[in-house]
C-alpha cells in the first residue's frame, strides 16, 4: 500500500548524569563530552531520513546534569511536553527519575546494567536497552563453556558494584555448566590509577596476589571499575586467558566490529562526530532507533502507542548484530547478542552456537521469564 | 520424478548449448573468477580492485561492470580479454547497482551517503545524485525502464525512482534490512527480500504505477533457527512462475511459486548463499557462497542442485554472459 502521509513529530530528549570520576586506567578511553549525545544525534539523523518520506517529523534535546540536579532536569525536560526521555544515569538514579516521571511517560535506559532493575526494581514505564550485567556475564561464560573452559578461577573487586558483577558469574557458571573453583577479593586500597612506571610494581605484585590456585582454564575479572583488571593479563601466576572485566570483554558495541553491515554504520557516525564510537553512544542510538521504528511503523509519536508497539510482537528492528532484536515482555529488556571483544577486534558473539532455547537463543543470556521478579509488565 | 530424470538425461546428453561465461566477484579475495558454462571449469581469475561486490554485465556481453567498494568506484573490464578498461566514477563505496536494459545509464547505489548514483558508462559522469533513504542497497529496474527501485537497509524502505526526472515517485515500507529488489519481467510485480526481517515482500504495480503491498513470504526450515533464514538475492524466471530466494545463513535457496507466493522447496547450496544469476536459456542458476568459497549450480527445471564449483575468497556477485 501506498503510504499516507500521516504527521507525526516525535520529541526525546537523552537525560545524561554525570557523576565525579576517576581518570581512566587508559588514556584511549578518555571520557568524550559528547558521549551518548553523539550516538542520539546520529538516530535521530537516521531517523530523520525515514521521517522525510513518510512526514514525520523528529527533534531531539539533550541534557546533562550532575545527580543532585537530575531530577530537576528532567522536571524541565517533561513540562516541555516530552514524553520520551533516554536516560544514561545509574540505577538508582534512574529509578528515582522513573518514578518522578510518573506512567505517562516513556524511559529508555541506555546505561544502569544492574539486574535487579529488570526483576524485582523494575517499572512499567522503563524499557532497558543497555543490556543488564547478567546479559553480560552469561555471554562471557557461554563462551568459555562452548570452549569446554569450565574451571574459573574468578577475581573481584571490593566494591558493591564488583559483588553484584560476582554474583552475575555465579548465576551464570551454574547455568552453564562451568564451576568457580577459586575466588579471591582484590581490595581497593586507592590512590591513583595511573603513574609513572606503575606497571613495575604490579609486575611483582600480581603474580604473588594470583599464586596457589586450585586447578583452572580461565580468570574471571569481576572489576566494574577498572581498579586492577586492566593488569591481569601477563600478570597472572598461572598463564591462562582473562575474561571479564579485562582480555574478553562482553560488550554491546565498538569501533571496530565491521560485520552485517555495521562498517556503514562506523562511517556515518565518525563523520557526525569526528570520534570513534563508545558502548554509550550504541546504547542511546538503539534506544532512539527503536522509538523511530515505533513512530515509523504506527504513525505515532504517542508515548503509549508507542511503548505498546515496542512490546508487541510486530516490533523488530536491525541493529547490526546480525538479528532482529526485540524486546521481553516480562521485563522491558532488549534482547541483543552481545559482543565479545579483545580491544582490536570481536573475537566472537554470544548466544554461542548449541546453546538453545524454545523461545530464542538470545533468551539463554540474561533473566528469562521464570527468573525475572518483574510484575509490572503484567504476564509477558 | 520422470520429467525430473528426462530434464538430467539431456542435460548429460550435452543437447547444444551455447557456453556462456559466468562471472563471479570474490570479495574478500579481490578477483574475479570467470567460469565456462558448458565445462563447468573455472577458466580465468583476475584482480578486480578492493572488495568487489556488485557485479553485472553490459547487454551486448562486451563489458563486465563491477563495484570495487573500498575503491568507492566502479571498474570496467573487457569481457573477453579481461583487460582493465576506463573506470566509472560511482559515488562513495558502492555496493548494487542495476544497468538500464538498453546498456546505458547505470544506477548505483552508495551505502555511505544515502544516494543512488547515476552514471552514464559512456561520457563516465554523473548524470544524477538521488538522496534516499539510510544505507541504500538493493537495486532493480523496472523491465520497461521507467522506475528504477532502491531498497534502504536502515530506513527500510523501497524506494520508486521515476527514471525520466529522477524524483521519488513512491516508497514502500517493507521489514527490516532490506537487499534486493527483483521485478517480474511483465513488470506487475516486484519482490523486495528483508534479510533481518526474514522475508521477501510482494508489491503488485497497479496500471498508473501505483504499487501496493500485497504479501509477505515467510521461511521456515525444520531444524533450523529462524534467525538463520535470511533472504538476501532473488532471482524470477521470464515466465514468471518461479522466484528463487537465496536465504543466506541458512545455505539454502528457497523455490517460491511466484503466482501463489507458497514456498515449495529448499535447495540445499554453499554456505551464505548471497546472490545469483540465471544462464541465458534459465535452465541454470548459478548462487555464490560466501563462505565456502564456490558457487552452485541449480538446475532450474529440476529444482536440484547439479554440482559445486570453487572460485575465489569469498564470492558475492555473479553475473552470466549473454549468447554472443
Amino acid at each position: 500500500m501506498p503510504l499516507a502521509a500521516q504527521s507525526a513529530d516525535l520529541r526525546a530528549a537523552v537525560l545524561r548524569v554525570d557523576y565525579p570520576s576517576l581518570a581512566p586506567i587508559s588514556r584511549f578511553e578518555e571520557v568524550p563530552e559528547d558521549l551518548g549525545f553523539a550516538g542520539a544525534e546520529l538516530a535521530m539523523e537516521d531517523n530523520a531520513t525515514t521521517g522525510a518520506f513518510l512526514g514525520h517529523n523528529y527533534q531531539l534535546e539533550t541534557v546533562s546534569a550532575p545527580p543532585e540536579e537530575a531530577e530537576a532536569a528532567l522536571g524541565r525536560i517533561l513540562a516541555e511536553g516530552i514524553e520520551a526521555v533516554v536516560v544514561l544515569a545509574h540505577g538508582d538514579d534512574l529509578l528515582k527519575l522513573a518514578d518522578s516521571a510518573g506512567p505517562g511517560v516513556l524511559i529508555l535506559n541506555a546505561g544502569a546494567r544492574g539486574t535487579s532493575l529488570r526483576s524485582q526494581d523494575c517499572r512499567a514505564n522503563v524499557l532497558h536497552v543497555t543490556p543488564s550485567t547478567a546479559m553480560l556475564a552469561d555471554a562471557v561464560v557461554q563462551f568459555a563453556a562452548w570452549k569446554k573452559w569450565t574451571r574459573l578461577y574468578m577475581i573481584r573487586g571490593s566494591h558493591p558494584e564488583d559483588k553484584e558483577l560476582a554474583d552475575a558469574y555465579r548465576r551464570a557458571a551454574a547455568r552453564f555448566g562451568a564451576r568457580i573453583v577459586e575466588e579471591r577479593e582484590f581490595e581497593d586500597t586507592g590512590g591513583s590509577r595511573r603513574t609513572d612506571t606503575g606497571h613495575v610494581l604490579v609486575q611483582r605484585q600480581l603474580p604473588v596476589f594470583t599464586e596457589g590456585a586450585k586447578k583452572h582454564d580461565v580468570v574471571i575479572a569481576a572489576d566494574a571499575s577498572d581498579v586492577f583488571a586492566p593488569y591481569l593479563p601477563f600478570h597472572l601466576w598461572d598463564p591462562r586467558p582473562v575474561m571479564g572485566s579485562a582480555g574478553l570483554r562482553p560488550v554491546t558495541f565498538h569501533a571496530a566490529h565491521e560485520a552485517w553491515g555495521a562498517t556503514q554504520f562506523q562511517r556515518r557516525f565518525e563523520a557526525l562526530t569526528g570520534r570513534y564510537i563508545r558502548e554509550e553512544d550504541y546504547d542511546t542510538w538503539l534506544a532512539l532507533r527503536v522509538l523511530g521504528e515505533a513512530v515509523t511503523r504506527t504513525g505515532s509519536a504517542d508515548a503509549g502507542e508507542m511503548r505498546g508497539y515496542i512490546l508487541s510482537d510486530a516490533f523488530e528492528l536491525a541493529a547490526f548484530k546480525g538479528q532482529k532484536v526485540t524486546f521481553r515482555r516480562w521485563n522491558g529488556q532488549l534482547r541483543q547478542p552481545i559482543l565479545l571483544f579483545d580491544g582490536r577486534i570481536t573475537a566472537s558473539v554470544s548466544p554461542q552456537e548449541g546453546f538453545l532455547h524454545q523461545n530464542s537463543p538470545l533468551d539463554t543470556l540474561g533473566l528469562d521469564a521464570p527468573e525475572s521478579q518483574c510484575d509490572a509488565f503484567q504476564g509477558g | 520424478m520422470r520429467r525430473l530424470l528426462l530434464t538430467a538425461a539431456l542435460v548429460a546428453g550435452g543437447c547444444p548449448a551455447l557456453a556462456n561465461k559466468i562471472f563471479v566477484s570474490n570479495e574478500r579475495g579481490n578477483t574475479i573468477s570467470v567460469i565456462d558454462s558448458e565445462s563447468w571449469e573455472k577458466i580465468a581469475e583476475f584482480p578486480a580492485g578492493n572488495r568487489p561486490r556488485g557485479i553485472t554485465i553490459s547487454p551486448d556481453g562486451k563489458h563486465v561492470y563491477v563495484c570495487a567498494s573500498d575503491d568507492n568506484l566502479v571498474r570496467v573490464f573487457d569481457a573477453d580479454t579481461y583487460e582493465e578498461l576506463p573506470s566509472l566514477p560511482s559515488g562513495p563505496d558502492p555496493e548494487l547497482f542495476v544497468l538500464h536494459p538498453s546498456g546505458n545509464p547505470l544506477y548505483i547505489a552508495n551505502e555511505d551517503d544515502n544516494l543512488v548514483t547515476v552514471t552514464d558508462v559512456h561520457t563516465r559522469q554523473i548524470l544524477a545524485e538521488v538522496p534516499v533513504g539510510v544505507e541504500p542497497e538493493g537495486m532493480g529496474i523496472s523491465p520497461d525502464a521507467r522506475f528504477v527501485v532502491n531498497t534502504s537497509e536502515t530506513t527500510n524502505m523501497a524506494h520508486f525512482i521515476d527514471t525520466a526526472d529522477y524524483q521519488i515517485k513512491y516508497n514502500v515500507l517493507v521489514d527490516q534490512r532490506p537487499r534486493y529488489a527483483e521485478y517480474s519481467k511483465d513488470g506487475t510485480k516486484l519482490f523486495v527480500t528483508a534479510e533481518i526481517g526474514g522475508t521477501v515482500s510482494v508489491i503488485e504495480i497497479g496500471d498508473d504505477d501505483t504499487p501496493d503491498l500485497v504479501h509477505k513470504i515467510a521461511f521456515e526450515v525444520p531444524g533450523v533457527l529462524p534467525e538463520w533464514l535470511q533472504p538476501v538475492g532473488a532471482r524470477i524466471t521470464s515466465d514468471g512462475k518461479w522466484l528463487f530466494v537465496a536465504l543466506g545463513p541458512a545455505n539454502r535457496v528457497a523455490v517460491v511459486d511466484a503466482a501463489t507466493y507458497e514456498v515449495k522447496d529448499y535447495i540445499m547450496v554453499g554456505q551464505r548463499v548471497w546472490q545469483m544469476a540465471f544462464t541465458p536459456d534459465e535452465k541454470y542458476l548459478i548462487t555464490t557462497n560466501g563462505n565456502s568459497n564456490d558457487v552452485t549450480v541449480i538446475d532450474v527445471a529440476a529444482q536440484k542442485a547439479l554440482r559445486s564449483i570453487p572460485v575465489g575468497q569469498q564470492p558475492w556477485g555473479v553475473a552470466v554472459q549473454p549468447d554472443q
